[in-house]
């Protein structure tokens, strides 16, 4: 029986923020040095920032319907799994919050090749992750978002996969 | 020049040369000010009834899918006026978003902003 790659978790980064928009940049401000100090390309950092940003902001809209108290927490985990003979490293984002369970099938993505405002979050999502899970929880929505790279070089620690 | 995803605030400012108005816009958009860019685009375009909406986005860091959202309404507000609506100076991120959402070929993008004009 092929035995399963192993993935090592470490966590990096827990925010708790109330769902105002104001505060994407926030967030953004955060992960981006983070991700980049651990030795990641500038081409990863950017696609890992902008599926959060757009998962948060959809949390923001469609979850919590716009209204800008409500409790998001987010976790960053660099994950580490042994693939193809070499050492692969990613991050994993985990997003809660006590919003409305949101129903995946309705949320709108609208067909790319139609030309108008809106309905593009998922796609973005999607387009920059490689894996993107909801779970309802309890009263939680959970998101899961992971990007794996190649090994990153140069970061922090980076030979011995520890966090900073 | 180093851009950061950090910052929230987004700055417009108009200019005319020849016969094109050139809209500079600095900072990163998301949807906390993307309804800022979204007035600003359509006040030129159908209140001023500029002809030539040129963007100088070489100031913007990061964009996501409200700004871009923002963007397609002043495209489609230009193309039922008859007006161009033009970009230019698009950094990484906002021209890595506009490729994923399927876009950035609806738009008329051009490197610097003597480009734009002479076009």
């Amino acid at each position: 029986m092929k035995k399963s790659a192993k993935t090592r978790r470490v966590f990096l980064l827990k925010l708790e923020l109330r769902s105002h928009p104001t505060l994407l940049c926030v967030i953004r401000g955060a992960l981006e040095p983070l991700i980049e100090t651990l030795g990641f390309s500038p081409e990863y950092c950017r696609a890992l920032v902008r599926g959060v940003d757009e998962a948060v902001s959809n949390i923001m809209k469609h979850s919590y319907h716009g209204r800008p108290d409500q409790p998001i927490e987010l976790y960053c985990n660099r994950l580490q799994r042994r693939a193809n003979g070499g050492e692969e490293s990613g991050i994993e984002i985990l997003l809660f919050d006590c919003g409305a369970a949101v129903d995946t099938t309705k949320l709108p993505a609208r067909p790319l090749d139609e030309i108008r405002p809106g309905g593009l979050g998922l796609h973005i999502i999607r387009g920059s992750m490689d894996t993107v899970e909801y779970k309802r929880a309890g009263r939680l929505n959970r998101l899961r978002l992971v990007k794996f790279a190649g090994f990153p070089k140069g970061g922090c620690n980076s030979a011995e996969g520890k966090p900073l | 020049m180093q851009f950061r995803g950090g910052e929230a605030i987004v700055k417009i400012s108009s200019r005319k040369v020849d016969k094109a108005t050139i809209l500079d816009v600095s900072g990163n958009i998301d949807m906390s000010n993307s309804p800022e860019v979204r007035k600003a685009l359509l006040r030129e375009i159908r209140e001023k009834g500029v002809t030539r909406v040129v963007l100088n986005l070489s100031g913007v860091g990061y964009i996501d899918s409200s700004g871009v959202a923002s963007l397609v309404e002043g495209l489609k507000a230009s193309r039922e006026s008859g007006s161009r609506f033009i970009l230019f100076g698009l950094n990484d991120s906002p021209r890595e978003v506009l490729k994923i959402s399927h876009l950035l070929k609806l738009f008329e993008v051009y490197d610097d902003e003597a480009q734009a004009v002479a076009s």
